[in-house]
């Protein structure tokens, strides 16, 4: 049985190297996704541009500003003098945060009194509105509590926050978007690569007429199958210890779990690309319809439903049911779980078994058709 | 063993409502060389696809090697070679790199295959040529090449689905006679082609007409048993020949009349009376004719006279 399958790999690997863009794709595109992704694609919001109308301009209003102009979260770029200004500043996009302090505050604060301070987002970026809105409540709300504490010790009481709130980020504490985003890199890619290659190779050797000549042989649908992917196969398992590589080396991520763990899942989520390409492989004749359905059943689902970018569990209802049928929303669970929290096989072992159904499924239905086809 | 290495009865394959093969029924003896005739699209690729395996028949019985083709499919396979009309060979590979394909794949010994590619390079005219992308090789060597793939496992039985489609003439020539050179040496050939010059070098044919059987016998069978009635061609010395076509084929006195090239191929009743009539309406229609004469039908007079009648008799059906 093995012994048949090594022409068909010989045959594959010497096409494969006779065949540069084919080639390119799979090793080239992995290298300059992971350069661009983890640098340029980048969810911390830093450096949000605000403007001040500061209608006290007291020691105390200024004191509260000072926190704004010192944290890392806001650009202190501006100080008007009327909302108008404001206005302008939002419509050209120069500023996304307002802060209007009103004329009593310092003499408020003194007194004792409760104050007001307003705040202004442009919301027509909500994702850095929304950040904005959280780091500017808790500047202030610290600055309020640092003032209670200041004016019980006046009073010569001692008093401590009844709750002290300390956020602690584990697995990743500068909550950097390159360690989020190149796990799931890998999983997206060997779909990616893994499905189009698989289903191109197949659905080529049937136009050109070739298929047949194989098919006529004593060889069985399952031994032309796995002939054909495993050179993939192995394609895959390079490509992803690439960008394990150059995640290693560009972005300083590292693998704080087994490595065995981690690559029993790429192996797995490879074996489900490959059988959801020989799949495809079955539907259609043609190479070009082939190419379309392979990029739209890869591309769409391991981006957008599969947790990539996107949380799952913020999707609607209907559409978290329909993620589950993106292997690598699974695969990603294994990748983020070995690599940055350092699991072991008993925190994965579910997806283990969901990636095993997918391959198992994909690669049975299609030997099943590749058999049937014979009629 | 017995002497018939081919049984087919009553083959049928349906596409949904289209019957591409119709309760086809012929044997073919062991070493021949069949050859099975017909237009494009009359059903001869699907008969050899079923018959290798490739396609389900929808009903009907065929045996190969002595191998039913249903029940005992891995065993058919082992014992055929199969070329077929596009040359399965890989383009983007060697000469000598397709020959190792296929010889692993029919899982031959390193010793064998050897032995087998000395053979094929030899019989293509390739030594020397190992080390050619196949894409490099033109119509003549492809071709042998593609055969010597297919037979890279000696098998007793071929099937070659239009093997000389696009080669020049020469070239055909020559890989007839490695054809019969293998027939000489006891492999079942069988042939499909719409190539009737070719025919003739068949042992025997089956003429094939939307998926029906319509006529079967040696070459010479079927000239002579089919067209009872005389064959008269009329060679002119001037004029066009599809005037003289109209002239003769609404006389009553004509059966048949068909376009052959320059010249006219008329079937009629009685020979003498037929050349007089001929001759009397076209030089009454003030046309000249140099020759009027008794010919043998041609594989391919018998071959349009057949396909002729069995269009009309599904028109009166």
């Amino acid at each position: 049985m093995l012994k048949a399958l090594k022409p068909i790999i010989v045959k594959e690997f010497r096409q494969i190297r006779r065949d540069p863009t084919s080639l390119g794709m799979l090793l080239v595109l992995p290298a300059v996704l992971i350069i661009m992704v983890g640098y340029a694609l980048n969810f911390d919001v830093k450096h949000i541009p605000l403007v001040v109308f500061d209608q006290s301009g007291t020691a105390e209003s200024r004191e509260y500003l000072d926190n704004f102009k010192h944290s890392e979260y806001f650009d202190y770029a501006y100080e008007v003098r009327s909302y108008k200004e404001i206005e302008r500043l939002f419509m050209h996009g120069d500023a996304k945060v307002a802060l209007v302090i009103p004329p009593a505050f310092g003499h408020d604060l003194l007194a004792g009194h409760e104050t007001h301070v307003q705040i202004l987002v442009d919301g027509s970026d909500a994702n850095t509105a929304g950040q904005a809105v959280g780091y500017a409540t808790r500047i202030t709300v610290e600055f309020s509590s640092a003032l209670i504490l200041d004016a019980f010790r006046r009073a010569g009481r001692t008093f401590s926050q009844p709750i002290e709130f300390e956020p602690r980020v584990w697995y990743n504490p500068d909550l950097v978007s390159s360690k989020f985003l190149v796990p799931g890199l890998i999983g997206f890619i060997i779909m990616l690569t893994g499905v189009i290659s698989t289903s191109m190779t197949i659905v080529r050797e049937r136009e050109r007429g070739t298929m047949d000549q194989i098919m006529v042989s004593p060889l069985r649908p399952a031994q032309v199958i796995l002939g054909k992917t495993l050179p993939y196969m192995a394609i895959a398992l390079v490509a992803a210890t690439l960008i394990l590589i150059l995640g290693y080396f560009l972005f300083a991520i590292e693998i704080k779990g087994s490595l065995l763990v981690l690559y029993a899942g790429i192996v797995m989520v490879i074996l489900g690309a490959l059988g959801q390409g020989v799949l495809i492989s079955t539907i259609t004749e043609s190479q070009q319809v082939a190419f379309m359905i392979s990029v739209f059943s890869s591309l769409l689902p391991s981006f957008l439903l599969s947790g990539f970018i996107f949380p799952v569990a913020s999707m609607p209802v209907f559409l978290q049911v329909l993620s589950n049928i993106a292997a690598v929303k699974f695969f990603l669970v294994i990748v983020r779980g070995v690599m940055l929290k350092g699991v072991g096989f008993e925190a994965v072992w579910p997806q283990f078994v969901y990636l095993t159904l997918f391959a198992a499924l994909t690669l049975g239905i299609s030997v099943k058709r590749f058999q049937k086809r014979a009629q | 063993m017995s002497d018939l290495t081919i049984e087919v009865h009553d083959l049928t394959k349906r596409f949904g409502r289209f019957t591409a093969v119709d309760q086809l029924s012929f044997t073919v003896k062991r070493g021949e060389i069949f050859g099975f005739l017909g237009a494009n699209g009359a059903g001869k690729s699907t008969t050899i696809r079923m018959l290798c395996g490739l396609l389900q028949a929808t009903s009907g019985t065929a045996k190969v090697g002595g191998y039913d083709i249903t029940t005992q499919t891995d065993m058919v396979k082992q014992n055929i070679g199969y070329m077929s009309q596009r040359f399965s060979l890989y383009d983007d590979l060697t000469v000598e790199q397709n020959i190792r394909f296929f010889g692993g794949v029919y899982g031959l010994s390193e010793t064998r295959l050897k032995e087998r590619m000395a053979w094929v390079l030899s019989m293509a005219d390739l030594r020397g040529r190992e080390d050619s992308m196949t894409k490099t090789l033109s119509g003549g060597w492809k071709q042998r090449l593609a055969l010597g793939c297919a037979i890279l496992h000696e098998p007793p039985i071929i099937f070659l689905d239009e093997p000389t489609g696009g080669v020049d003439p020469i070239s055909r020539r020559n890989f007839w006679e490695l054809i019969n050179r293998l027939s000489g040496e006891g492999v079942t050939v069988l042939v499909t082609t719409h190539f009737l010059d070719e025919a003739e070098y068949c042992n025997d044919i089956i003429l094939i007409n939307a998926g029906r059987l319509i006529a079967a016998g040696s070459p010479m069978e079927l000239k002579t048993t089919h067209m009872t009635m005389p064959l008269l061609e009329v060679t002119l010395t001037s004029g066009s020949v599809v005037e003289v076509l109209e002239t003769v084929r609404v006389q009553p006195w004509a059966v048949e009349t068909s376009v052959f090239g320059t010249r006219l191929h008329v079937m009629v009743t009685e020979e003498g009376a037929g050349i007089r009539s001929i001759q009397e309406v076209l030089t009454g229609q003030g046309m000249s004719v140099a020759r009027v004469e008794r010919i043998v039908p041609s594989l391919e007079d018998v071959f349009l006279y057949l396909l002729e009648r069995d269009g009309q008799k599904s028109q009166a059906a």
